[in-house]
């Protein structure tokens, strides 16, 4: 079976996190002056082939270790994204149309 | 005659400063050897060069893809058995994504891209690439890169400082480290660290634009000579 999942990478809360620093610096100019702790991370989703769901949420998880994020400065979320959007619709795929 | 050490720099794709670092190693008078990311073992060679550069893109994160090129095996290995390894600049945040260096290096704290002459307090000669300077020497050195702040848990930074892994700090002219000479925020203005052993260093500034004369500072021509001398000794 195909699995689905999304894992969010964030930095580690208390580290210097400039790019989040650089947004809500922003804020107060477009009007926002309520707005706190902003913190830039990265979303990647992927798509696993396992016995069952359990497994294949657990191989995400290693994944997330061993390469999404790094472990000494960012921390990762895995969550599970539904995947019937993947699958073909009935008389093939949507043809694109090119602009 | 004694022999010239053999240096090998590693070409990862998107390396840029592959080709200065060779050139300086022949600047210098020892033989620069070509390594390619692809190949799973090393050539003969004294002493390892990991340069700068965007290894593939810096997708991800900075260094993340190259720590898992080919190369890196027999480079951890060349590591583990004391040969002295020199990450500069990418070469460093792939260390560190390695795992032979601590820490980690993030987005410039100004989120500039910076590229300029800076200079370097020697903090430690307890390494390959330090051996030949002493404590306290000015060098001056230029950096160009857009992540390279160093941080590190508070607990690692302690760690870091009480076994004297750190080599170089950025500095005023007189040596002075402040806020106001740190051009990327660094943790405790980390410039340069070394492992416990200290053949494994890595650095944000740049030795290898920094030994001819005609084109600039010659902050890394002492280095270099304290690499060589090690990569001989350890043939020797």
């Amino acid at each position: 079976m195909k699995y689905r999942f999304a894992a969010v990478v964030t930095l580690k809360r208390g580290l210097a996190d400039p790019q989040g620093k650089a947004i809500q610096d922003a804020l107060p100019h477009v009007g926002w002056n309520n707005v706190s702790d902003v913190s830039v991370g990265k979303h990647i989703e992927l798509t696993v082939e396992a016995a069952d769901e359990a497994s294949a949420r657990e191989e995400v998880h290693e994944i997330g270790r061993r390469l999404l994020a790094n472990p000494v400065i960012e921390e990762v979320q895995v969550s599970a994204v539904p995947i019937e959007w993947m699958q073909e619709p009935e008389g093939g795929a949507h043809e694109v149309p090119v602009p | 005659m004694t022999r010239r050490p053999r240096v090998g720099v590693v070409t990862f794709p998107g390396s840029l400063d592959d080709r200065d670092a060779l050139r300086a190693v022949r600047f210098l008078d020892a033989e620069g050897v070509p390594v390619w990311h692809a190949d799973a073992r090393l050539p003969d060679v004294d002493a390892v060069i990991l340069p700068g550069g965007f290894s593939y893109g810096d997708y991800l994160r900075t260094g993340a893809i190259a720590r898992f090129a080919r190369v890196m095996g027999a480079v951890c290995e060349f590591a583990e058995h004391g040969g002295p390894v020199i990450g500069i600049c990418n070469g460093f945040q792939i260390l560190c994504e390695a795992g032979l260096l601590p820490g980690a290096l993030i987005r410039n704290r100004s989120l500039k891209f910076v590229s300029r002459r800076i200079r370097l307090r020697v903090e430690s000669t307890a390494s390959v690439l330090t051996g030949g300077v002493e404590i306290g020497d000015i060098l001056e050195v230029p950096i160009k890169h857009g992540e390279g702040q160093f941080v590190s848990s508070d607990g690692e930074l302690g760690r870091i400082e009480h076994e004297g892994l750190v080599l170089f700090r950025y500095c005023a002219p007189d040596g002075a480290v402040d806020d106001e000479h740190n051009p990327n925020g660094s943790a405790r203005a980390i410039a340069g660290l070394r492992n416990e052993r200290g053949n494994v260093v890595g650095l944000m500034p740049h030795p290898e634009h920094a030994v001819d004369p005609d084109t600039g500072p010659t902050g890394g021509t002492p280095l270099f000579a304290s690499l060589f001398e090690h990569a001989l000794e350890r043939v020797g």
